[in-house]
Protein backbone atom coordinates (compact mmCIF):
# COMPACT_ATOMS: atom_id res chain seq x y z
CA UNK A 1 0.00 0.00 0.00
CA UNK A 2 1.09 3.63 -0.76
CA UNK A 3 0.18 6.44 0.91
CA UNK A 4 -1.01 9.71 0.02
CA UNK A 5 -2.30 12.77 1.51
CA UNK A 6 -4.66 15.46 0.08
CA UNK A 7 -4.86 18.83 1.54
CA UNK A 8 -8.23 20.97 0.96
CA UNK A 9 -8.21 24.60 0.17
CA UNK A 10 -9.62 25.47 3.46
CA UNK A 11 -6.77 23.43 5.50
CA UNK A 12 -8.34 19.88 5.90
CA UNK A 13 -6.08 17.27 5.70
CA UNK A 14 -7.06 13.57 3.87
CA UNK A 15 -4.40 10.87 4.56
CA UNK A 16 -5.18 7.68 2.76
CA UNK A 17 -3.97 4.51 1.68
CA UNK A 18 -4.35 2.65 -1.62
CA UNK A 19 -2.65 0.23 -3.58
CA UNK A 20 -0.26 1.44 -5.59
CA UNK A 21 -1.00 1.96 -9.60
CA UNK A 22 -4.25 4.17 -9.31
CA UNK A 23 -3.74 7.78 -10.36
CA UNK A 24 -3.97 10.56 -7.75
CA UNK A 25 -7.39 11.66 -9.45
CA UNK A 26 -9.02 8.08 -9.25
CA UNK A 27 -7.97 7.90 -5.57
CA UNK A 28 -9.64 11.20 -4.79
CA UNK A 29 -12.81 9.89 -6.68
CA UNK A 30 -12.75 6.45 -4.72
CA UNK A 31 -12.33 8.34 -1.38
CA UNK A 32 -14.65 11.46 -1.77
CA UNK A 33 -12.39 13.25 -1.15
CA UNK A 34 -14.47 16.80 -1.90
CA UNK A 35 -12.40 19.42 -4.52
CA UNK A 36 -11.75 17.02 -7.04
CA UNK A 37 -14.68 16.89 -9.98
CA UNK A 38 -13.07 14.62 -12.19
CA UNK A 39 -15.22 15.65 -15.12
CA UNK A 40 -13.75 13.74 -18.22
CA UNK A 41 -12.92 10.53 -16.39
CA UNK A 42 -8.99 10.76 -16.80
CA UNK A 43 -8.26 11.51 -20.47
CA UNK A 44 -6.70 14.60 -19.56
CA UNK A 45 -9.29 16.99 -21.24
CA UNK A 46 -11.10 18.76 -18.91
CA UNK A 47 -8.84 19.78 -16.28
CA UNK A 48 -11.11 19.54 -13.35
CA UNK A 49 -8.69 17.61 -11.33
CA UNK A 50 -5.94 20.35 -10.80
CA UNK A 51 -3.51 19.58 -7.61
CA UNK A 52 -0.79 21.66 -6.32
CA UNK A 53 2.42 18.65 -5.92
CA UNK A 54 3.90 19.28 -2.43
CA UNK A 55 7.34 21.21 -3.81
CA UNK A 56 9.36 18.64 -1.51
CA UNK A 57 7.64 15.98 -4.00
CA UNK A 58 8.26 18.04 -7.21
CA UNK A 59 11.14 16.60 -8.60
CA UNK A 60 10.09 12.94 -8.15
CA UNK A 61 6.96 13.20 -9.82
CA UNK A 62 8.26 15.15 -12.49
CA UNK A 63 6.19 18.05 -14.94
CA UNK A 64 3.38 18.21 -17.20
CA UNK A 65 3.05 16.61 -21.10
CA UNK A 66 1.61 18.40 -23.96
CA UNK A 67 -2.02 18.34 -23.44
CA UNK A 68 -1.81 18.56 -19.79
CA UNK A 69 0.15 21.91 -20.03
CA UNK A 70 -2.53 23.02 -22.48
CA UNK A 71 -5.39 22.27 -20.00
CA UNK A 72 -4.56 23.48 -17.07
CA UNK A 73 -3.40 27.21 -19.25
CA UNK A 74 -7.32 27.06 -19.19
CA UNK A 75 -7.31 26.61 -14.97
CA UNK A 76 -7.37 29.16 -12.36
CA UNK A 77 -4.86 29.89 -9.72
CA UNK A 78 -2.35 27.98 -12.04
CA UNK A 79 1.01 27.75 -10.10
CA UNK A 80 4.46 25.92 -10.94
CA UNK A 81 3.76 23.05 -9.06
CA UNK A 82 -0.06 22.53 -11.10
CA UNK A 83 -0.64 19.35 -12.54
CA UNK A 84 -3.73 17.27 -13.37
CA UNK A 85 -4.35 14.27 -10.83
CA UNK A 86 -5.00 11.87 -13.44
CA UNK A 87 -1.64 12.08 -14.51
CA UNK A 88 0.01 11.08 -12.27
CA UNK A 89 0.09 7.72 -11.04
CA UNK A 90 0.90 6.78 -7.45
CA UNK A 91 3.83 4.19 -7.50
CA UNK A 92 5.82 3.01 -5.02
CA UNK A 93 8.48 5.68 -5.44
CA UNK A 94 5.70 8.42 -4.33
CA UNK A 95 4.65 6.82 -1.08
CA UNK A 96 3.94 9.50 0.73
CA UNK A 97 2.56 12.08 -1.86
CA UNK A 98 1.36 15.18 -0.49
CA UNK A 99 -0.75 17.70 -2.78
CA UNK A 100 -3.09 20.65 -1.97
CA UNK A 101 -6.63 21.48 -3.88
CA UNK A 102 -7.41 24.75 -5.18
CA UNK A 103 -9.89 26.56 -4.09
CA UNK A 104 -12.25 25.95 -7.22
CA UNK A 105 -11.93 23.73 -10.06
CA UNK A 106 -12.55 25.40 -13.70
CA UNK B 1 -45.78 10.49 -23.20
CA UNK B 2 -49.00 10.84 -24.56
CA UNK B 3 -49.94 8.20 -27.16
CA UNK B 4 -49.99 10.20 -30.08
CA UNK B 5 -46.57 11.51 -29.12
CA UNK B 6 -45.53 7.72 -28.42
CA UNK B 7 -46.96 6.36 -31.27
CA UNK B 8 -44.61 9.22 -33.24
CA UNK B 9 -41.42 7.49 -31.27
CA UNK B 10 -42.06 4.14 -32.09
CA UNK B 11 -42.26 4.68 -35.81
CA UNK B 12 -39.54 6.59 -35.88
CA UNK B 13 -37.64 3.91 -34.22
CA UNK B 14 -39.48 1.23 -36.75
CA UNK B 15 -37.81 3.29 -39.44
CA UNK B 16 -34.24 4.33 -37.58
CA UNK B 17 -33.70 1.20 -37.61
CA UNK B 18 -34.57 -0.18 -41.27
CA UNK B 19 -33.69 1.95 -43.74
CA UNK B 20 -30.13 1.92 -45.24
CA UNK B 21 -27.61 2.93 -43.17
CA UNK B 22 -26.65 4.76 -45.76
CA UNK B 23 -29.80 6.90 -45.87
CA UNK B 24 -29.43 7.61 -42.29
CA UNK B 25 -28.89 11.66 -42.41
CA UNK B 26 -28.64 12.97 -38.79
CA UNK B 27 -28.68 16.94 -40.44
CA UNK B 28 -32.44 16.44 -41.91
CA UNK B 29 -34.25 18.95 -39.91
CA UNK B 30 -37.09 17.20 -39.45
CA UNK B 31 -35.60 14.46 -36.82
CA UNK B 32 -34.93 18.13 -34.47
CA UNK B 33 -38.31 19.07 -35.16
CA UNK B 34 -40.02 15.97 -34.21
CA UNK B 35 -37.63 14.74 -31.88
CA UNK B 36 -37.02 11.31 -32.70
CA UNK B 37 -32.71 11.94 -33.96
CA UNK B 38 -31.92 9.60 -30.79
CA UNK B 39 -33.53 6.55 -32.65
CA UNK B 40 -30.81 7.54 -35.59
CA UNK B 41 -27.62 7.59 -33.65
CA UNK B 42 -28.45 4.37 -30.76
CA UNK B 43 -28.18 3.18 -34.86
CA UNK B 44 -25.15 4.19 -35.92
CA UNK B 45 -23.71 3.61 -32.50
CA UNK B 46 -24.88 -0.03 -32.64
CA UNK B 47 -23.88 -0.27 -36.26
CA UNK B 48 -21.49 2.22 -37.60
CA UNK B 49 -20.03 4.69 -35.35
CA UNK B 50 -17.54 6.50 -37.38
CA UNK B 51 -20.10 6.98 -40.49
CA UNK B 52 -19.73 8.57 -43.54
CA UNK B 53 -22.33 10.90 -44.97
CA UNK B 54 -22.63 11.34 -48.88
CA UNK B 55 -22.60 14.99 -49.62
CA UNK B 56 -26.35 15.54 -50.81
CA UNK B 57 -27.17 14.88 -46.77
CA UNK B 58 -25.29 18.33 -45.98
CA UNK B 59 -25.51 21.92 -47.79
CA UNK B 60 -21.74 21.91 -47.82
CA UNK B 61 -21.09 18.35 -49.06
CA UNK B 62 -19.66 15.25 -46.91
CA UNK B 63 -19.28 15.12 -43.48
CA UNK B 64 -18.43 12.16 -40.79
CA UNK B 65 -20.40 11.30 -38.08
CA UNK B 66 -19.10 10.42 -34.46
CA UNK B 67 -21.27 8.89 -32.31
CA UNK B 68 -19.86 6.98 -29.41
CA UNK B 69 -18.15 8.65 -26.14
CA UNK B 70 -14.82 6.92 -26.50
CA UNK B 71 -14.56 7.82 -30.22
CA UNK B 72 -15.76 11.56 -29.58
CA UNK B 73 -13.01 12.30 -26.43
CA UNK B 74 -10.59 10.60 -29.07
CA UNK B 75 -11.20 12.92 -31.38
CA UNK B 76 -11.75 16.26 -29.32
CA UNK B 77 -8.64 16.06 -27.42
CA UNK B 78 -6.52 15.29 -30.78
CA UNK B 79 -6.23 18.98 -31.96
CA UNK B 80 -3.69 18.41 -33.77
CA UNK B 81 -5.09 15.78 -35.63
CA UNK B 82 -8.87 17.67 -35.48
CA UNK B 83 -8.60 21.29 -36.22
CA UNK B 84 -11.04 23.41 -35.29
CA UNK B 85 -10.20 25.46 -38.12
CA UNK B 86 -11.68 26.97 -40.89
CA UNK B 87 -15.35 26.23 -38.88
CA UNK B 88 -16.61 24.48 -35.87
CA UNK B 89 -20.10 23.76 -37.40
CA UNK B 90 -20.51 21.78 -41.00
CA UNK B 91 -21.22 25.36 -42.91
CA UNK B 92 -17.73 26.52 -44.40
CA UNK B 93 -17.39 30.14 -43.44
CA UNK B 94 -18.77 32.64 -46.41
CA UNK B 95 -16.57 33.72 -48.66
CA UNK B 96 -17.03 37.28 -48.41
CA UNK B 97 -18.74 37.57 -45.09
CA UNK B 98 -15.99 35.12 -42.90
CA UNK B 99 -16.24 35.84 -39.04
CA UNK B 100 -12.86 34.26 -37.11
CA UNK B 101 -14.05 33.44 -33.76
CA UNK B 102 -11.50 31.69 -31.20
CA UNK B 103 -13.27 28.68 -30.93
CA UNK B 104 -12.61 28.03 -34.56
CA UNK B 105 -9.10 28.71 -34.21
CA UNK B 106 -6.17 26.25 -33.73
CA UNK B 107 -3.31 27.17 -30.84
CA UNK B 108 -1.24 29.55 -30.22
CA UNK B 109 -4.21 32.09 -31.73
CA UNK B 110 -6.70 30.46 -29.67
CA UNK B 111 -5.05 30.27 -26.87
CA UNK B 112 -4.16 33.89 -26.41
CA UNK B 113 -7.45 35.17 -27.19
CA UNK B 114 -9.33 32.64 -25.20
CA UNK B 115 -6.98 33.75 -22.27
CA UNK B 116 -8.35 37.45 -22.80
CA UNK B 117 -11.98 36.55 -21.83
CA UNK B 118 -11.26 33.76 -19.49
CA UNK B 119 -11.24 35.62 -16.00
CA UNK B 120 -14.85 36.95 -16.71
CA UNK B 121 -16.08 33.22 -15.47
CA UNK B 122 -12.76 32.83 -12.66
CA UNK B 123 -14.06 31.18 -9.33
CA UNK B 124 -13.92 34.33 -7.86
CA UNK B 125 -16.18 36.85 -10.15
CA UNK B 126 -18.77 34.03 -10.30
CA UNK B 127 -18.76 34.36 -6.59
CA UNK B 128 -19.51 38.45 -7.11
CA UNK B 129 -22.08 37.71 -9.65
CA UNK B 130 -23.85 35.03 -7.34
CA UNK B 131 -25.99 37.45 -5.72
CA UNK B 132 -27.07 40.00 -8.60
CA UNK B 133 -28.23 36.43 -10.30
CA UNK B 134 -30.10 35.29 -7.31
CA UNK B 135 -31.88 38.64 -7.14
CA UNK B 136 -32.47 38.82 -10.68
CA UNK B 137 -33.78 34.84 -10.45
CA UNK B 138 -36.02 35.67 -7.86
CA UNK B 139 -38.11 38.47 -9.43
CA UNK B 140 -38.52 36.83 -12.71
CA UNK B 141 -39.94 33.79 -10.59
CA UNK B 142 -42.35 36.19 -8.78
CA UNK B 143 -43.19 37.45 -11.63
CA UNK B 144 -44.74 34.54 -13.31
CA UNK B 145 -48.65 34.37 -13.30
CA UNK B 146 -50.08 31.44 -11.09
CA UNK B 147 -53.02 29.23 -12.63
CA UNK B 148 -52.56 30.18 -16.71
CA UNK B 149 -51.07 29.24 -19.49
CA UNK B 150 -47.80 30.72 -20.48
CA UNK B 151 -43.99 30.51 -22.73
CA UNK B 152 -41.58 29.73 -20.41
CA UNK B 153 -38.93 30.20 -22.82
CA UNK B 154 -39.59 33.40 -23.60
CA UNK B 155 -40.54 34.94 -19.54
CA UNK B 156 -37.69 32.82 -17.56
CA UNK B 157 -35.01 31.23 -19.90
CA UNK B 158 -34.82 33.96 -22.74
CA UNK B 159 -34.99 36.85 -20.53
CA UNK B 160 -32.21 35.02 -17.59
CA UNK B 161 -29.75 34.66 -20.01
CA UNK B 162 -30.06 37.96 -21.98
CA UNK B 163 -30.01 39.58 -18.70
CA UNK B 164 -26.77 37.75 -18.06
CA UNK B 165 -25.15 38.13 -21.10
CA UNK B 166 -26.56 42.15 -20.94
CA UNK B 167 -24.73 41.68 -17.44
CA UNK B 168 -21.49 40.13 -19.01
CA UNK B 169 -20.96 42.70 -21.66
CA UNK B 170 -22.20 45.83 -20.01
CA UNK B 171 -24.27 45.81 -22.26
CA UNK B 172 -27.47 48.45 -22.23
CA UNK B 173 -30.07 46.75 -20.05
CA UNK B 174 -32.86 47.88 -21.96
CA UNK B 175 -31.65 46.38 -25.25
CA UNK B 176 -30.69 42.99 -24.19
CA UNK B 177 -33.11 40.89 -26.19
CA UNK B 178 -31.23 42.30 -29.21
CA UNK B 179 -28.16 39.82 -27.55
CA UNK B 180 -30.99 37.21 -28.05
CA UNK B 181 -31.83 38.21 -31.73
CA UNK B 182 -28.25 38.48 -32.79
CA UNK B 183 -27.65 34.88 -30.92
CA UNK B 184 -30.56 33.43 -32.87
CA UNK B 185 -30.02 34.60 -35.77
CA UNK B 186 -26.34 33.42 -35.79
CA UNK B 187 -27.12 30.08 -35.42
CA UNK B 188 -30.54 29.83 -37.69
CA UNK B 189 -30.67 27.57 -40.71
CA UNK B 190 -31.29 28.95 -43.84
CA UNK B 191 -34.25 27.10 -43.78
CA UNK B 192 -35.52 27.60 -40.24
CA UNK B 193 -37.95 30.64 -41.21
CA UNK B 194 -35.98 33.09 -40.09
CA UNK B 195 -34.96 33.74 -43.55
CA UNK B 196 -35.51 34.00 -46.92
CA UNK B 197 -33.92 31.07 -47.94
CA UNK B 198 -32.50 32.98 -51.66
CA UNK B 199 -31.62 36.02 -50.12
CA UNK B 200 -29.73 34.03 -47.17
CA UNK B 201 -26.13 35.22 -47.13
CA UNK B 202 -27.73 39.38 -48.21
CA UNK B 203 -29.84 38.78 -45.13
CA UNK B 204 -27.33 37.04 -42.86
CA UNK B 205 -24.82 39.51 -43.44
CA UNK B 206 -27.25 42.82 -43.00
CA UNK B 207 -28.38 41.67 -39.22
CA UNK B 208 -24.41 40.80 -38.21
CA UNK B 209 -23.70 44.18 -39.44
CA UNK B 210 -25.83 45.94 -37.37
CA UNK B 211 -24.28 43.57 -34.05
CA UNK B 212 -20.91 44.65 -35.39
CA UNK B 213 -22.59 48.58 -35.88
CA UNK B 214 -24.05 48.18 -32.27
CA UNK B 215 -20.96 46.65 -30.21
CA UNK B 216 -18.39 49.26 -32.17
CA UNK B 217 -19.78 52.40 -30.40
CA UNK B 218 -19.63 49.98 -26.66
CA UNK B 219 -15.72 49.14 -28.05
CA UNK B 220 -15.21 53.24 -28.73
CA UNK B 221 -16.34 54.16 -25.01
CA UNK B 222 -14.27 51.64 -23.89
CA UNK B 223 -10.63 51.52 -25.18
CA UNK B 224 -11.21 55.00 -24.21
CA UNK B 225 -12.10 54.62 -20.77
CA UNK B 226 -9.61 52.23 -17.40
CA UNK B 227 -9.95 48.36 -18.01
CA UNK B 228 -12.72 47.33 -16.46
CA UNK B 229 -14.73 43.50 -15.75
CA UNK B 230 -16.68 43.61 -19.00
CA UNK B 231 -15.94 41.16 -21.95
CA UNK B 232 -16.00 43.84 -24.63
CA UNK B 233 -13.33 45.59 -21.91
CA UNK B 234 -11.17 42.86 -22.12
CA UNK B 235 -11.45 42.86 -25.90
CA UNK B 236 -10.80 46.18 -26.32
CA UNK B 237 -7.89 46.52 -24.06
CA UNK B 238 -6.01 42.84 -24.36
CA UNK B 239 -3.04 42.25 -25.57
CA UNK B 240 -4.43 39.18 -27.91
CA UNK B 241 -7.45 41.32 -29.32
CA UNK B 242 -7.48 45.02 -29.35
CA UNK B 243 -5.84 44.96 -32.72
CA UNK B 244 -8.72 42.45 -34.34
CA UNK B 245 -10.17 43.86 -37.21
CA UNK B 246 -13.98 44.46 -37.02
CA UNK B 247 -15.07 40.97 -38.63
CA UNK B 248 -12.70 39.25 -35.72
CA UNK B 249 -14.40 41.69 -33.25
CA UNK B 250 -18.09 40.63 -34.35
CA UNK B 251 -16.96 36.99 -35.16
CA UNK B 252 -15.79 36.70 -31.12
CA UNK B 253 -18.71 38.76 -30.23
CA UNK B 254 -21.33 36.08 -32.04
CA UNK B 255 -19.16 33.60 -29.71
CA UNK B 256 -19.67 35.25 -26.52
CA UNK B 257 -23.12 35.48 -27.22
CA UNK B 258 -24.24 32.47 -28.61
CA UNK B 259 -22.30 30.74 -26.16
CA UNK B 260 -23.90 32.12 -23.13
CA UNK B 261 -27.13 32.30 -24.59
CA UNK B 262 -28.38 28.92 -26.28
CA UNK B 263 -26.39 26.51 -24.36
CA UNK B 264 -27.91 27.73 -21.03
CA UNK B 265 -31.57 28.83 -22.30
CA UNK B 266 -32.67 25.21 -23.63
CA UNK B 267 -30.66 23.75 -20.35
CA UNK B 268 -33.51 26.10 -18.31
CA UNK B 269 -36.32 25.00 -20.60
CA UNK B 270 -34.64 21.44 -20.94
CA UNK B 271 -34.80 21.00 -17.23
CA UNK B 272 -38.39 21.94 -16.89
CA UNK B 273 -39.21 19.51 -18.96
CA UNK B 274 -37.52 16.91 -17.98
CA UNK B 275 -38.06 17.26 -14.25
CA UNK B 276 -42.22 17.40 -15.60
CA UNK B 277 -42.00 13.80 -17.50
CA UNK B 278 -40.02 12.12 -14.48
CA UNK B 279 -42.27 13.30 -11.66
CA UNK B 280 -40.40 10.38 -9.45
CA UNK B 281 -37.35 12.28 -9.58
CA UNK B 282 -39.06 15.79 -9.20
CA UNK B 283 -40.34 13.93 -6.06
CA UNK B 284 -36.66 12.88 -4.99
CA UNK B 285 -35.31 16.47 -5.67
CA UNK B 286 -38.46 18.20 -3.91
CA UNK B 287 -37.48 15.64 -0.78
CA UNK B 288 -33.76 16.46 -0.81
CA UNK B 289 -32.88 20.04 -2.40
CA UNK B 290 -29.16 18.77 -2.01
CA UNK B 291 -29.56 17.16 -5.40
CA UNK B 292 -29.64 20.29 -7.48
CA UNK B 293 -26.26 20.21 -8.54
CA UNK B 294 -26.50 16.95 -9.42
CA UNK B 295 -29.59 17.15 -11.18
CA UNK B 296 -27.95 20.47 -13.15
CA UNK B 297 -25.18 18.09 -14.69
CA UNK B 298 -27.67 15.60 -15.60
CA UNK B 299 -29.74 18.09 -16.98
CA UNK B 300 -26.62 19.63 -19.40
CA UNK B 301 -26.28 15.60 -19.97
CA UNK B 302 -29.67 15.28 -20.84
CA UNK B 303 -30.38 17.93 -22.98
CA UNK B 304 -26.80 18.65 -24.46
CA UNK B 305 -27.71 21.84 -25.82
CA UNK B 306 -25.38 21.63 -28.36
CA UNK B 307 -25.59 18.62 -30.14
CA UNK B 308 -22.16 18.58 -32.06
CA UNK B 309 -18.98 20.40 -32.72
CA UNK B 310 -17.28 20.04 -36.15
CA UNK B 311 -13.64 19.56 -36.62
CA UNK B 312 -11.10 18.90 -40.02
CA UNK B 313 -8.76 16.64 -40.27
CA UNK B 314 -5.89 17.55 -40.92
CA UNK B 315 -3.75 14.32 -41.70
CA UNK B 316 -5.45 10.87 -43.07
CA UNK B 317 -5.77 8.59 -39.84
CA UNK B 318 -7.40 6.18 -38.46
CA UNK B 319 -11.04 6.04 -36.50
CA UNK B 320 -13.09 2.98 -35.42
CA UNK B 321 -11.47 1.33 -38.32
CA UNK B 322 -12.43 3.89 -40.99
CA UNK B 323 -9.71 5.81 -42.99
CA UNK B 324 -10.46 9.71 -42.14
CA UNK B 325 -8.96 11.61 -45.37
CA UNK B 326 -7.27 14.88 -44.51
CA UNK B 327 -9.49 18.00 -45.41
CA UNK B 328 -12.60 16.05 -44.15
CA UNK B 329 -15.27 16.99 -41.80
CA UNK B 330 -15.79 15.44 -38.97
CA UNK B 331 -18.80 15.93 -36.79
CA UNK B 332 -18.51 14.73 -32.91
CA UNK B 333 -22.11 14.50 -31.84
CA UNK B 334 -21.61 15.59 -28.14
CA UNK B 335 -25.71 14.46 -27.85
CA UNK B 336 -24.96 10.95 -29.01
CA UNK B 337 -21.92 10.43 -26.95
CA UNK B 338 -24.17 11.58 -23.86
CA UNK B 339 -26.46 8.09 -24.68
CA UNK B 340 -23.81 5.97 -25.13
CA UNK B 341 -24.85 2.71 -22.85
CA UNK B 342 -21.31 1.48 -23.10
CA UNK B 343 -20.04 4.23 -20.74
CA UNK B 344 -23.17 5.79 -19.21
CA UNK B 345 -25.56 3.22 -17.75
CA UNK B 346 -29.09 3.97 -18.64
CA UNK B 347 -28.11 6.73 -20.79
CA UNK B 348 -31.98 7.25 -21.55
CA UNK B 349 -33.25 7.53 -18.34
CA UNK B 350 -33.22 11.27 -16.61
CA UNK B 351 -31.81 10.57 -12.88
CA UNK B 352 -31.45 12.73 -10.61
CA UNK B 353 -28.95 11.16 -8.13
CA UNK B 354 -27.15 9.88 -10.99
CA UNK B 355 -23.34 8.52 -10.00
CA UNK B 356 -20.78 10.46 -11.03
CA UNK B 357 -23.00 12.75 -13.14
CA UNK B 358 -20.61 15.57 -14.00
CA UNK B 359 -18.78 12.76 -16.25
CA UNK B 360 -20.54 13.79 -19.85
CA UNK B 361 -19.50 15.23 -22.96
CA UNK B 362 -22.01 18.13 -23.32
CA UNK B 363 -18.57 20.79 -22.34
CA UNK B 364 -16.41 19.37 -25.00
CA UNK B 365 -13.11 18.44 -24.17
CA UNK B 366 -9.83 19.40 -24.61
CA UNK B 367 -9.03 22.74 -25.26
CA UNK B 368 -11.80 23.87 -26.59
CA UNK B 369 -14.12 22.91 -23.54
CA UNK B 370 -16.85 25.23 -22.64
CA UNK B 371 -15.60 28.58 -21.26
CA UNK B 372 -18.59 29.39 -19.20
CA UNK B 373 -19.24 25.96 -17.93
CA UNK B 374 -19.38 26.99 -14.37
CA UNK B 375 -21.25 30.32 -14.77
CA UNK B 376 -24.14 27.98 -16.66
CA UNK B 377 -24.35 25.70 -13.69
CA UNK B 378 -24.63 28.39 -11.37
CA UNK B 379 -27.71 29.98 -12.99
CA UNK B 380 -28.60 26.83 -13.18
CA UNK B 381 -28.87 25.53 -9.68
CA UNK B 382 -29.95 29.06 -8.99
CA UNK B 383 -32.71 28.88 -10.49
CA UNK B 384 -34.07 25.56 -9.11
CA UNK B 385 -32.90 26.46 -5.70
CA UNK B 386 -35.59 29.75 -6.40
CA UNK B 387 -38.18 27.41 -8.12
CA UNK B 388 -38.43 24.73 -5.40
CA UNK B 389 -39.18 28.04 -2.73
CA UNK B 390 -41.74 28.55 -4.58
CA UNK B 391 -43.73 26.17 -6.98
CA UNK B 392 -44.63 22.57 -6.47
CA UNK B 393 -44.81 21.81 -9.75
CA UNK B 394 -44.41 23.37 -13.15
CA UNK B 395 -46.60 21.87 -15.76
CA UNK B 396 -45.60 21.40 -19.20
CA UNK B 397 -48.69 21.98 -21.62
CA UNK B 398 -47.08 22.24 -25.18
CA UNK B 399 -43.56 23.02 -26.74
CA UNK B 400 -42.17 23.29 -29.81
CA UNK B 401 -38.28 22.83 -30.87
CA UNK B 402 -35.83 24.72 -32.97
CA UNK B 403 -35.15 23.13 -36.14
CA UNK B 404 -31.68 22.72 -36.07
CA UNK B 405 -29.03 20.04 -35.92
CA UNK B 406 -26.43 22.18 -33.84
CA UNK B 407 -28.72 23.87 -31.46
CA UNK B 408 -30.84 21.64 -29.44
CA UNK B 409 -33.54 24.03 -27.69
CA UNK B 410 -36.81 25.02 -27.51
CA UNK B 411 -38.74 27.81 -29.56
CA UNK B 412 -41.30 27.73 -26.92
CA UNK B 413 -42.29 26.20 -24.26
CA UNK B 414 -45.76 26.08 -23.08
CA UNK B 415 -46.33 26.00 -18.96
CA UNK B 416 -48.88 25.89 -16.54
CA UNK B 417 -47.89 26.86 -12.74
CA UNK B 418 -51.65 25.57 -10.97
CA UNK B 419 -50.07 27.07 -7.48
CA UNK B 420 -47.28 28.69 -5.25
CA UNK B 421 -46.47 26.87 -2.23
Amino acid sequence: MVKITFIEHSGVEHHVEEKPGLSVMEIAVKHSIPGIDADCGGACACATCHVYVDPAWMERVGGCGNLEESMLGFADTVAPTSRLGCQIQLTGQLDGLVVRLPKAQH
Amino acid sequence: MKSDELDALAEARQRANTIPLADINVCDLELWRNDTKLAYFDRLRREDPVHLHPPEHHRNGAFWSVTRFNDIVAVDTDHETFSSEPAITLDDPMEDFELPMFIAMDPPRHDLQRKIVQPIVSPSNLSTLEPLIRRRIETTLDELPIGETFDWVDRVSVELTAQMLATLFDFPFEDRRKLTFWSDAATAEPDSGMWDVERFDEQFAAVMTDCLTYFTGLWNERVNTEPKGDLISMLAHGEATRHMDPQEYLGNLILLIVGGNDTTRNTMSGSVLALHQNPDQHAKLVAAPSLIPSMVSETIRWQTPLAYMRRTATRDVELGGKSIRKGDKVAMWYLSGNRDETVIEHPNSFIVDRPRARHHMAFGFGIHRCLGNRLAELQLKILWEEILNRFPEINVVGLERVPSAFVNGYKTMHVEIPRRL
